[in-house]
């Protein structure tokens, strides 16, 4: 627990919950990253911008959503166990009760052709934004001819094949790390 | 009792294949749900994960609703907990052991790696969503036309403006009232 963190005294685990609790409750589509820094770092000051991007990279990494390991990540280093708890219940509940108020709303209603074509119209737009975000993330971080590669291979198993997820990660994910590997990086394609 | 054991092993598994965020583990939970256990239909799905996009905070927070529909309020907590604590107690783990290898060059390596493997699960995702959403076989061609229409109109409002997100799927129920009905 001794982390470099400009923390010098601990923080309460209410305060945690509710730095997490009005992220949760105030970021909307997915553009969540955002709002952590803004709360992690300029507002709350529990990490400088420098040990965010190192928190961030092991949750892109890492299985799980992106963040709810920063959840982990945060409220581990401010108050271990409890606080990593704290910070994740903070960061789903408030979502979790207001989707639950939706889907209450959906079972009720779903059948009203009205609502169904609501319904579609919110689907169809979701596709896009999944679209654009997915795209917009690629754009960023792949460039090279094998990278590309993966992405193809990986959408044929997955998304046209059903090769299982596991089985598809456990088979390429070793490789692409190999290809990857510590040595790799300049002049080779 | 023994469908709740069934969701629970489910969610826990995708939860921790879910690398690089809850979209890629959309197609094999599509799959998984709609094909394999018939929890939901094709529909559902895609109506419950757009729910999630309606509501703040974490989208994959609409995984609940699968467990609801299956075992009501009890189906509902056991894929929350499912879905959200194995990734959890495993970031929790790991990044203790990835803060002592700061500085080691297979970190790199890892994320370099990882990076299109993600990017390809979320074009899954896109595609399996977008099968149900977007173009649906078993609706007619003028009416996919206007769903292709509605997810390219937001991609593109998304691209060249900083809008809200949200305010475009909203957007999209509005479109659709008014264009699908």
């Amino acid at each position: 627990m001794s982390d470099s963190a400009a923390v010098t005294s601990p923080v309460s685990l209410w305060r945690i919950f509710r730095a997490f609790a009005l992220i949760g409750l105030t970021s909307f589509g997915g553009g969540i990253v955002a709002y952590l820094r803004h709360a992690l770092v300029e507002k709350e000051r529990w990490l400088d911008s420098k040990q965010f991007m190192a928190a961030l990279e092991i949750s892109q990494t890492l299985p799980g959503l992106n963040s709810t390991n920063m959840s982990v990540i945060v409220g581990r280093k401010l108050r271990g166990a409890a606080g990593a708890l704290v910070a994740v219940l903070g960061m789903v509940l408030p979502g979790a009760l207001i989707v639950t108020a939706l889907g209450f709303a959906y079972v009720a209603l779903r059948h009203d052709p009205k609502v169904a074509v609501i319904l579609t119209g919110v689907a169809a737009a979701a596709v896009g934004l999944l679209l654009q975000v997915t795209l917009k993330i690629g754009w960023k971080q792949l460039v090279r001819p094998k990278d590309l590669l993966f992405v193809a291979v990986v959408f044929v198993f997955v998304g046209i094949l059903h090769v299982s997820l596991l089985v598809t990660l456990v088979t390429l994910a070793p490789l692409a790390i190999w290809m990857n590997r510590p040595g790799t990086e300049k002049g080779d394609a | 009792m023994s469908k709740i054991v069934e969701l629970i092993n489910n969610f826990a598994l995708m939860s921790l294949l879910a690398v690089g965020g809850g979209t890629a583990v959309l197609p094999e939970m599509k799959h998984d749900t709609v094909q394999t256990h018939h929890w939901v239909t094709d529909t559902q799905f895609a109506e419950i994960y757009s729910l999630g996009q309606l509501a703040p905070g974490p989208n994959m927070t609409c995984v609940g609703l699968i467990g609801y529909e299956v075992a009501g309020v009890a189906g509902m907590i056991a894929v929350l907990v499912a879905f959200f604590f194995p990734a959890c107690l495993l970031c929790y783990f790991v990044s203790q052991v990835w803060d002592a290898a700061e500085g080691s060059p297979w970190r790199d390596a890892v994320q370099r790696g990882m990076a299109p493997i993600v990017i390809g699960l979320m074009l899954a995702g896109c595609y399996a969503l977008g099968r149900t959403a977007s173009f649906n076989p078993s609706r007619d061609w003028e009416f996919n036309l206007l769903t292709l229409a509605i997810g390219a109109a937001v991609a593109c409002i998304l691209t060249v403006t900083r809008i809200n997100p949200a305010l475009t799927i909203l957007a999209g129920g509005v479109a659709g009232y008014f264009l699908l009905g």
